[in-house]
């Protein structure tokens, strides 16, 4: 047994354990983290793997959750096995369709572009009656879990969430891995480190990166959706540029272009936040001061001494 | 709609456009002679538009806020451009990415610190504060005349600054090979300095002459920026006339947008850029100066 593989038991045998410690605002908490560890998994599977840099991401997620607030009823309690799979579609649907524009484009215009589409699904919400205005849409009523008469699972109690969550996490971790060492993975960081001999090799480019897009779209809208089934409420700040980057910098805190990296990620940004938002009111300077102070005095990446870290964390060999 | 009202839009899109072209200008400088992606340059312009409100409401004169506003822009640009942006050139888009995200979150609590989150406005400069009758019920004020009149002559200097100076020549000498330009002896650093802290100044200026019609309020610079983003991914990068002649098509599709589907007026400018990219996804002038 490597030391890498002993770490990871501990970390999964702490995450599976954790609930039983007792306290809810913990265990909201790492649900709430586990959440957004699935919306950077399927963040990285693009700009980690695939090399879009997309600043539109919170646009799926914001999508799959709008979708549970959509279809919620009002007076009783929404499906989970209509409507989950419901937000994941239209999530996709969506990144097939913005997709089908912003993948015709590269660097620094894809940044830019998926941008702007964000932002027009952000107004979508924010300005039509559709999305019900800025204060979004309150769910009176849990989805159950219900199917075939019995319900095998309590969504209104935080450690039956927590759970749900922790497999769904899983879940997405193993999928993406058999993605990535399938022969379509494969071509995807053939993408990222070239293009050009990609395409004179034959591959359809244009198709593999909006298979990635639509992918990953479809991922971030399962993330929204379990972040609209934890708090009950959607409104239009998930779609907001912010959620777009904050995601981006869960990646480069844990690492680009590594799963256990985007996981990471995400449990160190929420510890970054939650440090801040308790020191100060004014804790965006503080987050918006350590980015930049990061940006500047660590050349060549976050990812390269959060490289460093996590192999004293995890063991030697962390590549996927 | 009769010719009148017609004719308003008509100008009130231009005045937006052009005002756009201000901050977008700036944007596409930076990037196609840089190679830097700036997403806080969208904070110039609400630093602008506050700085006009304080230094307004300090001095109680408009004009003497901008002159102000504008030096303390320019020294803002060199002093970024020096501390931060220089350590970026060499880096990858998404290091640029990361970094003006994380200034943009400064510049908006150190605004929300030092000015609050309130709304606000600035007065119209008394000499600007009339309006010229059109019909018996339509008129339109003169201070949106002037703004566009402004922002055509600096559209003007930029292009001779560009085009017509040894200062343009390194400009756009450095565009096309940084390397070569340094090895001719020429101090390449200072260029970038330059048009950087112009590109802010640009931004700043927008705001500055737009605080007293569009009101001063939070978050709109993000609100610029991205519509700046449009521009310049309608126009091409690095393209001065591309990003002219795209605010302008911006600013007139906003408009009428909001006048002839009300519905969809959040919309228009991102369905244009859509059907721009299914065009001509590289935009509609690629580098041309």
């Amino acid at each position: 047994m490597s030391r890498r593989r002993v770490a990871l038991g501990a970390a999964l045998a702490f995450l599976a354990l954790f609930p039983l410690a007792g306290a809810t605002f913990y265990t909201e908490l790492v649900t709430k983290v586990m959440i957004l560890a699935i919306f950077a998994l399927s963040l990285d599977l693009l700009v980690g793997y695939t090399g879009l840099v997309s600043f539109g991401h919170a646009a799926f997620y914001g999508i799959g959750a709008y979708t549970l607030g959509l279809l919620a009823p009002k007076y009783e309690a929404a499906n989970l096995w209509l409507t989950l799979p419901a937000a994941v579609g239209a999530a996709g649907i969506a990144a097939l369709a913005v997709g089908v524009f912003v993948v015709r484009v590269k660097g620094i215009y894809f940044i830019m572009v998926t941008l702007a589409f964000a932002q027009m699904f952000y107004f979508v919400f924010h300005d039509t009656k559709f999305g019900r205005g800025s204060d979004g849409i309150s769910m009176n009523f849990k989805p159950v879990a219900t199917i075939g008469g019995t319900t095998p699972f309590d969504l209104g109690n935080a450690a039956h969430v927590y759970y749900f969550v922790l497999v769904l996490m899983l879940a997405v971790f193993a999928f993406l891995r058999t993605v990535l060492r399938s022969p379509f993975g494969r071509a995807l960081m053939g993408i990222r480190s070239n293009e050009h001999r990609m395409r004179s090799l034959g591959f359809p480019v244009y198709r593999y990166k909006l298979a990635s897009f639509t992918l990953a779209g479809a991922l971030a809208g399962l993330a929204g959706y379990l972040s609209a089934l934890q708090f009950g409420f959607v409104n239009p700040e998930l779609l907001s540029w912010h959620q777009s980057g904050n995601v981006l910098l869960m990646l480069i805190m844990g690492g680009l272009g590594s799963l256990y990296g985007a996981v990471i990620g995400a449990f160190a940004f929420v510890a970054m936040e939650e440090i801040f938002q308790s020191l100060t009111r004014h804790w965006q300077l503080l987050l918006g001061g350590a980015i930049v102070l990061i940006v500047i005095f660590l050349p060549g990446g976050i990812a390269s001494v959060a490289g460093r870290f996590r192999r004293t964390l995890v063991g030697e060999a962390v590549d996927e | 709609m009769d010719f009148y009202s017609f004719l308003i839009q008509l100008l009130n899109g231009v005045q937006y456009g052009l005002l756009l072209f201000l901050v977008a200008s700036g944007l596409t400088l930076i990037f196609g002679i840089m190679g830097i992606i700036n997403l806080a340059h969208g904070s110039f312009y609400m630093i602008g538009a506050y700085m006009a409100f304080t230094l307004a409401s300090l001095t109680g004169n408009l004009f003497v806020a901008i002159v102000v506003g504008v030096v303390l822009s320019v020294l803002l640009g060199i002093v970024l451009e020096w501390a931060l942006f220089s350590h970026l050139y060499k880096r990858d888009h998404l290091e640029q990415v990361l970094l003006s995200y994380g200034l943009i979150l400064v510049f908006e609590e150190l605004r929300s610190l030092i000015v609050g989150n309130d709304v606000h406005g600035v007065a119209v400069p008394e000499i600007f504060n009339w309006s010229i009758p059109l019909t018996a019920t339509l008129s339109y004020p003169a201070y949106r005349l002037v703004m566009s009149a402004v922002c055509l002559a600096l559209a003007g200097l930029l292009y001779v600054l560009i085009h017509r100076t040894r200062l343009g020549m390194m400009i756009r000498a450095g565009a096309s090979n940084r390397e070569m330009v340094q090895s001719l002896g020429l101090d390449i650093n200072l260029v970038y300095r330059l048009v950087f802290a112009l590109g802010v100044a640009l931004a700043a200026f927008a705001g500055m002459i737009a605080a007293p019609v569009s009101s001063v309020y939070p978050g709109m610079g993000t609100q610029v920026l991205i519509i700046c983003f449009v521009v310049v991914v309608i126009g091409g990068i690095g393209s001065i006339w591309g990003a002219l002649f795209a605010a302008l098509l911006i600013g007139l599709a906003d408009t009428f947008g909001k006048v002839l589907i009300p519905e969809a007026a959040g919309v228009t400018v991102y369905l244009l850029m859509a059907a721009i990219l299914l065009w001509r996804p590289e935009g509609l002038f690629r580098r041309v100066g």
